[in-house]
């Protein structure tokens, strides 16, 4: 009996609490890295603050203070003059891995465009690491991104952070403790790929019918697991008064757990809040639609992605408290981006509570997220609203770490934070500004024109051997 | 009848000549980039009827209708976009609004002659979201159809004209191992029939088997005075490219051309120039491994002569970017400035694209830096006329503006 009632302890553990084996775990750790002290900087938090000569002091993975504090003597010291520090950038919407390059038929793994709701996949069993995007967005600035399926399909499936280390495994890069993300889409893309196929959706009105009918068998598999939960919980709780673990061992026997589906354990999770909504949606009338849709099933969505048009609604979205993952100023691809902007981004930041995020969606954009913060920033100086830098730098940092449910941790300069710092050779909003260092977890992964520290991929290494240099 | 007419006309035309006095803008101390390679200066720019009349100091100011004060703003030449489909393609994915390519027409046949001028919509709204932004001409496109000759296309003007083509007949061909792929399952099937269409230039019309008469006549007349742009990234597609431009005695221009840097001191020596997208430095393709970010610098030292393109239609404005991370990576700043503004109206052969007397005013006041992410137009002028800087996207923005709606957005005209 003795051994008997740790085994029910961990069965009721386990399939009470859900709380299943972390499943792919990371595996990645900051390597133990001297204390760093950066000097004499310009400083963009990513709180909202500049901050003039300062210095900034890194140790043991972390931000330990800014300003003034005790630094260790063997601590190493880069001399920031003239140079400007900022939290490392996030880019919220990436396909690197999973579309990586060279862009080959047989890389592409990013959409499971087999069915209109495929929740059960997940970006990460997708993720190439020796993609060379990973190793050009780091020498951009890149510290952590998310890496979400395409937009093929209604629900696509999980996304997941990354810190952006080189790594053999995704899960070396795996961000410790991130919430994954749901990636859902609106709109042209999956009602032209399964309508194309005389499949349900072709329209709009059918995208919306797949996705309440997804939600409500997600809310019916939450509520059978709800159900044997409170059975189990039920009788543990009867099981303390008499102590013998019958009670519990009973209801385990008599009460079948429902069947774990892969699919709705993601919407599930959705719903609960334990995933976080990406949703891909252009227009403005669409988002409402899926704001309407959230509140009737009772999730929240976290970020609308692209978002062409989201300063149409950037009230409602400062509201709900949902934040807009936009483009400075790509438009006109297709119809639902036809309206686009530039000064989308800015009038998403402009409502009390708003939350725009610069985001890449690109190979080439996430290696100049600063570049994309610049020209937003700059269009919505241009149109009366009041953005200096220090504002424009959370749409690139804490508003990304927001979106992804990591900004206790990473996204600002704040003491206690991930050391995930930039040091920039000038002010980072301009087309003439490159990262010369890029710590993560306060360790150096990138300097300029220092080969020790560009790391490069497998895939390249020895490539073009006899061409030209 | 018709000749009477035509006087008559003649007539109104000479009355309006003397009676209306030639309209004049004076633009005071500008910070002038001429659009070569000379140093910059505060000048003033006088222009009478759509022509640059005086570039100098203190040009009297009672000369001018109107008067702009760039006061110490940049002034540059109008912008080239780029190579893109502008006024040829409304929305990417809008198929039917789409006209730059030629595929699905299934004659076998290659079509030289297919020409994209003919489809070119001034009232697209991408010509004026273009040239708020600087912008003052692009190449017209033949997107990569299903031909390894997509076709011919020109520069064009984006003054809104109908017919403002200008410049050199352009012929597009893709001899990339995308395109190959497609074709016959090897980019060596370009070459064959390359070489084939090219024989048949001699050849009687009765017997051509390639092409049609009419590509023949195109062909030889693009032969004779204007360009073959090839489209190629990897090195050993560039230097195909070379030789059979050398053979068929062509003018040449390498567009892609991510590995272009690998071949500079063949490029140098041909004399060509590369149409080239600075930021691409991602092996995107088997064809791009060299792809690198300092692709311009190191052409440009080696005196091979560079453009810029995006690679995009509706985001066409984002070329300046381009530029400007071309001279963040070793790029002379000057040299960009020429990129963007006269040197590819000098390769495509358009009218001068320069700010110097007896020139038509193309020109752009800048808030700043032209090739910074912080700058933007502050006024473009097109032969001499100010835009009216609006677009789609200024008057959704105007709409959208207020926070108070009122009765609604769609009351709000801007």
């Amino acid at each position: 009996m003795l051994k008997y009632v740790p085994l029910v302890t961990l069965l009721f553990c386990f399939l009470a609490g859900r709380t299943y084996a972390e499943a792919f775990p990371s595996t990645y750790s900051a390597p133990s890295a001297s204390p760093i002290l950066l000097t004499n900087a310009t400083v963009l938090d990513g709180t909202g603050k500049r901050l003039d000569n300062t210095d900034i002091y890194l140790a043991n993975g972390a931000v330990v203070w800014v300003g003034l504090g005790e630094s260790a003597p063997d601590a190493t010291v880069v001399d920031a003059t003239n140079l400007w520090v900022t939290p490392g950038l996030i880019d919220v919407h990436s396909h690197l891995g999973v579309y990586p390059s060279p862009g080959v038929a047989a890389h592409s793994d990013g959409n499971e465009a087999t069915a209109p709701v495929t929740a059960e996949v997940w970006a990460e069993h997708s993720i190439w690491p020796q993609d060379p995007g990973f190793t050009r967005a780091l020498a951009g600035g890149v510290t952590a991104m998310q890496i979400l399926p395409g937009s093929a399909n209604l629900c696509g499936g999980r996304g997941v952070t990354l810190k952006n280390v080189p790594s053999l495994s995704y899960q070396g890069m795996k961000f410790p403790d991130a919430p994954h993300g749901l990636k859902m889409a609106c709109g042209e893309n999956p009602k032209r790929v399964y309508g194309n196929r005389d499949q349900s959706p072709s329209t709009r009105m059918g995208n919306l019918a797949a996705y309440r009918s997804a939600w409500i068998r997600a809310q019916r598999y939450q509520a059978d697991w709800d159900r044997y939960n409170e059975a189990v919980a039920d009788a543990a709780t009867n099981d303390s008064e008499d102590a013998d673990g019958t009670s519990v061992a009973d209801a385990l026997l008599t009460n079948t757990p429902p069947r774990r589906d892969l699919e709705l354990e993601t919407l599930a999770g959705a719903l609960r809040g334990d995933i976080l909504v990406h949703m891909h949606c252009y227009r403005a009338d669409e988002m409402l639609t899926i704001l309407d849709m959230a509140e009737e099933f009772g999730y929240r969505v976290g970020t609308f992605h692209h978002g062409v048009e989201a300063y149409k609604v950037a009230d409602k979205l400062a509201e709900n408290g949902v934040c807009g993952a936009l483009w400075a100023d790509w438009w006109g691809f297709k119809i639902e981006a036809y309206d686009g902007i530039q000064e989308n981004i800015a009038l998403v930041d402009r409502p009390e509570g708003g939350c725009a995020i610069v985001h890449s969606d690109s190979d080439e954009g996430i290696q100049r997220l600063n570049q994309e913060a610049a020209k937003a920033m700059t269009r919505g100086n241009r149109a009366g609203l009041d953005i200096p830098p220090e504002r424009a730098i959370r749409w690139i940092t804490a508003n990304a770490a927001k979106s992804l449910g990591i900004d206790s941790v990473t996204g600002t300069l704040e003491p206690g934070k991930m050391a995930d710092v930039v040091v920039w050779n000038q002010d980072p909003f301009s087309v003439y500004a490159k990262p010369l260092q890029v710590y993560i977890d306060g360790t150096l992964r990138y300097e300029h024109g220092n080969s020790a520290f560009n790391p490069e991929s497998d895939f390249e290494l020895g490539q073009l051997l006899g061409a030209a240099q | 009848m018709k000749s009477l007419k035509f006087l008559n006309a003649c007539l109104v035309i000479l009355l309006a000549a003397a009676n209306v006095r030639a309209d004049s803008l004076l633009i005071t101390d500008g910070m002038v980039f001429a659009g070569d390679d000379s140093p910059t200066s505060r000048q003033d720019i006088l222009i009478i009827d759509g022509r640059i009349e005086a570039v100098g100091e203190r040009l009297a100011i009672d000369d001018a209708d109107s008067v702009i004060d760039a006061a110490g703003r940049p002034v540059t030449p109008a912008f080239f976009a780029g190579i893109t489909a502008t006024g040829l393609s409304e929305i990417g994915m809008v198929y039917e609004a789409v006209d730059s390519r030629l595929s699905g027409l299934y004659t076998g046949l290659i079509h030289p002659e297919f020409d994209v001028r003919p489809a070119y919509n001034p009232h697209s709204s991408v010509v004026p979201v273009t040239r708020v932004e600087g912008y003052g001409y692009t190449l017209l496109v033949a997107s990569p159809g299903d031909r390894t000759i997509s076709g011919q296309g020109s520069l064009v003007r984006l003054d809104g004209g109908y017919d403002s083509f200008e410049g050199r007949t352009t012929l597009f061909i893709n001899v990339d191992g995308y395109s190959g792929n497609k074709l016959g399952s090897s980019r060596a099937a370009h070459w064959m029939l390359l070489e084939s269409v090219f024989e048949e230039l001699s050849t009687d019309d009765d017997d051509l088997t390639l092409i049609t008469p009419r590509g023949k006549d195109t062909l030889q007349a693009a032969r004779r005075d204007g360009l073959f742009v090839f489209r190629a990234n990897r090195a050993s597609d560039i230097l195909q490219a070379l030789a059979f431009g050398a053979k068929h005695r062509l003018r040449v221009v390498i567009s892609g051309a991510q590995e272009a840097w690998m071949v500079r001191e063949q490029l140098a020596a041909a004399g060509v120039p590369v149409v080239i997208n600075a930021l691409d430095n991602l092996p995107g393709s088997f064809d791009g491994l060299g792809a690198r970010l300092d692709n311009a610098a190191l052409l440009n030292e080696a005196g091979v002569t560079v453009l810029f393109t995006s690679g995009e239609t509706q985001n066409a404005r984002k070329l300046r970017q381009v530029a400007g991370n071309a001279v963040a990576n070793g790029f002379p700043y000057l040299a960009a400035i020429e990129a963007m503004t006269s040197l590819p109206a000098e390769i495509f052969g358009g009218s001068p694209k320069m700010i110097a007397p007896g020139l038509t005013a193309d020109l752009v006041i800048w808030s700043g830096d032209p090739l910074d992410v912080t700058s933007a137009a502050d006024h473009v002028i097109l032969a001499g006329k100010p835009d009216s800087m609006k677009s789609r996207q200024t008057q959704l923005l105007k709409r959208y503006l207020p926070e108070d709606a009122g009765l609604g957005r769609a009351y709000i005209a801007p």
